[in-house]
């Protein structure tokens, strides 16, 4: 503790930019007439994404968990009936700190219906150019990202391939357990930064990394992933899905997620089973996407530390 | 030894790894919303002086090196061994001529370095930021060249060579900075 530990870390010149950017992005939806909903952050179900760990507490006696994010109720409500809806709030993912994490952040998610992926990524982009004033937007595919900068195909290259792409572009301290992994490191530490200044948005990825995207073979007949994601000068910002409605495909997807993490000793909860009743029930068909709030504030002031637009950010929290 | 998980990895931490005692310089978490988590973690190595970056998965850990840094006086080069003292105890280390690299050219007798040990024993050595030397040899100074600004090379004490201003002569003492080698100023005799 230092005589400045009361203090919040981002400057009172970044909250305002922060206050005024929420106010921008109501404003937006609201022009749009998209409904802004509030969901509950303390859960009775935690996230079963095999790489997003929640943050449990307890609740009225029994066990509890901060939302990831608030996709599971979001989804509940489109299954009600509410329509195009959006959510702007917080969400938390354990052990998520460094220059871009913090464990606690603002999410910005909402939902379309009738919508397929690339309709919406084009609202994506209305969001970002109007709030960043930027207007360079290329989109790309998943595939055209690395065949430009790695001369590689990801869905059809051999898992050695891509281990020994790994191999020549870094120096790990392990060897990657699956092609997953591949591409995430190859993702991570060699294209985002490939990506140019502008916005990007990259579409059609590994059907492996699904996660609650529909899976349909693209023009050349490979099965993608319908789920896109967005970065501005290679800052991951948005990740967004074709949403999935089958809800027998979701029921094996959060199985499939439940096996995993007990493969590789992560902690197994009960998933949202309510979510599969909900899809049983009937959501329309939709897309949606979720944008980290803080990140976005970074890069609207030039900040080069989540921590400058957060005022007491963990350490301080 | 204790062990550092990727998430306690912060610069000026000392970790073992390939067997060798290394610094973390920088420390980025890197995760792809939907992917791994990974730290991206820069090294230097205490002995080679190596600077890289490696990643690891998060939550992997380190075995800690037993690396310290002292102040220590500088006391004399026996010609093998650079000498140093601890002012409080009076124990005295010796290192060897690469254990002390780059920074003999600025040792003086009685200036306080920072003398890294690894298991006891000198690794490195790093001079003080500033250090006063006399000039033992320059070309003569030319009368009216003060107003010029030109520089030329001058031969300190220790052996470096500095850039200092035309109008030093030999026997005059300078302020240099070790970090860059720049000449700061005419010390003052006192």
């Amino acid at each position: 503790m230092t005589a400045d530990s009361w203090r919040p870390v981002a400057t009172l010149a970044a909250l305002r930019q922060r206050a005024a950017l929420l106010a921008e992005i109501r404003q937006f939806f609201a022009q749009r007439q998209v409904l802004e909903t509030e969901v509950p952050v303390i859960s009775r179900r935690a996230t079963s994404d095999p790489h997003i760990e929640s943050i449990t507490t307890q609740c009225v006696g029994t066990a509890a968990y901060l939302a990831t994010s608030p996709e599971f109720a979001l989804k509940r409500l489109l299954a009600a009936g509410i329509g195009d809806c959006y959510y702007l709030g917080k969400a938390f993912r354990q052990g998520e700190a460094g220059r871009r994490h913090n464990p606690e952040f603002t999410m910005l998610e909402w939902y379309r219906c009738g919508w397929d992926d690339r309709r919406l990524m084009d609202e994506v982009a209305d969001l970002l150019c109007q709030i960043l004033g930027r207007h360079q937007v290329q989109s790309l595919s998943y595939r055209e990202l690395f065949q430009r900068e790695l001369q590689l195909d990801p869905h059809s290259a051999s898992d050695q391939a891509l281990a020994s792409c790994v191999e020549r572009e870094m120096d790990l301290a392990f060897a990657p357990n699956d092609r997953s992994e591949c591409l995430d490191l190859l993702m991570s530490h060699r294209l985002e930064r490939a990506m140019g200044a502008g916005i990007t948005l990259l579409y059609d990825f590994p059907a492996n990394q699904a996660a609650l995207a529909k899976v349909i073979p693209d023009k050349s007949g490979t099965p993608v992933a319908r789920r896109f994601e967005a970065y501005v000068g290679g800052l991951e910002l948005a990740n967004g899905y074709w949403e999935l409605t089958d809800s027998a495909e979701q029921l094996r997807r959060f199985e499939a997620d439940q096996a995993y993490r007990k493969k590789n000793g992560s902690a197994v909860h009960p998933f949202e089973e309510r979510l599969v009743m909900a899809l049983q029930a009937g959501m329309p068909e939709c897309a949606g996407v979720a944008l980290g709030v803080d990140r976005l504030l970074m890069l609207a002031g030039g900040y080069k530390s989540i921590e400058d637009v957060i005022a007491f950010p963990i350490e301080r929290a | 030894m204790a062990n550092y998980s990727t998430n306690e990895f912060k610069g000026g931490l000392k970790v073992m790894l390939d067997g060798d005692p290394c610094s973390i310089v920088e420390n980025e978490f890197v995760k792809p919303g939907k992917g791994q988590a990974f730290s991206r973690v820069k090294l230097r190595n205490l002995k080679t002086g190596r600077v890289w970056e490696r990643t690891f998965r998060s939550g992997e850990s380190l075995e800690s090196a037993d690396v310290m840094d002292r102040e220590m006086e500088y006391l004399y080069n026996d010609g093998e061994f650079f000498h140093f003292m601890e002012p409080e105890t009076f124990e005295q280390h010796q290192a060897s001529t690469s254990a002390v690299g780059d920074a003999a050219k600025w040792l003086k007798e009685q200036d306080v370095c920072t003398v890294t040990l690894y298991n006891g024993a000198p690794l490195a050595v790093t001079p003080p930021n500033h250090v006063i030397l006399e000039i033992t040899d320059t070309d003569p100074g030319l009368r009216g060249d003060t107003a010029q600004g030109g520089t030329k090379p001058a031969t300190l004490a220790t052996g470096a060579v500095v850039k200092v201003p035309l109008f030093l002569e030999i026997g005059e003492t300078v302020k240099v900075d070790t970090r860059t080698g720049e000449y700061l100023g005419r010390a003052k005799e006192d």
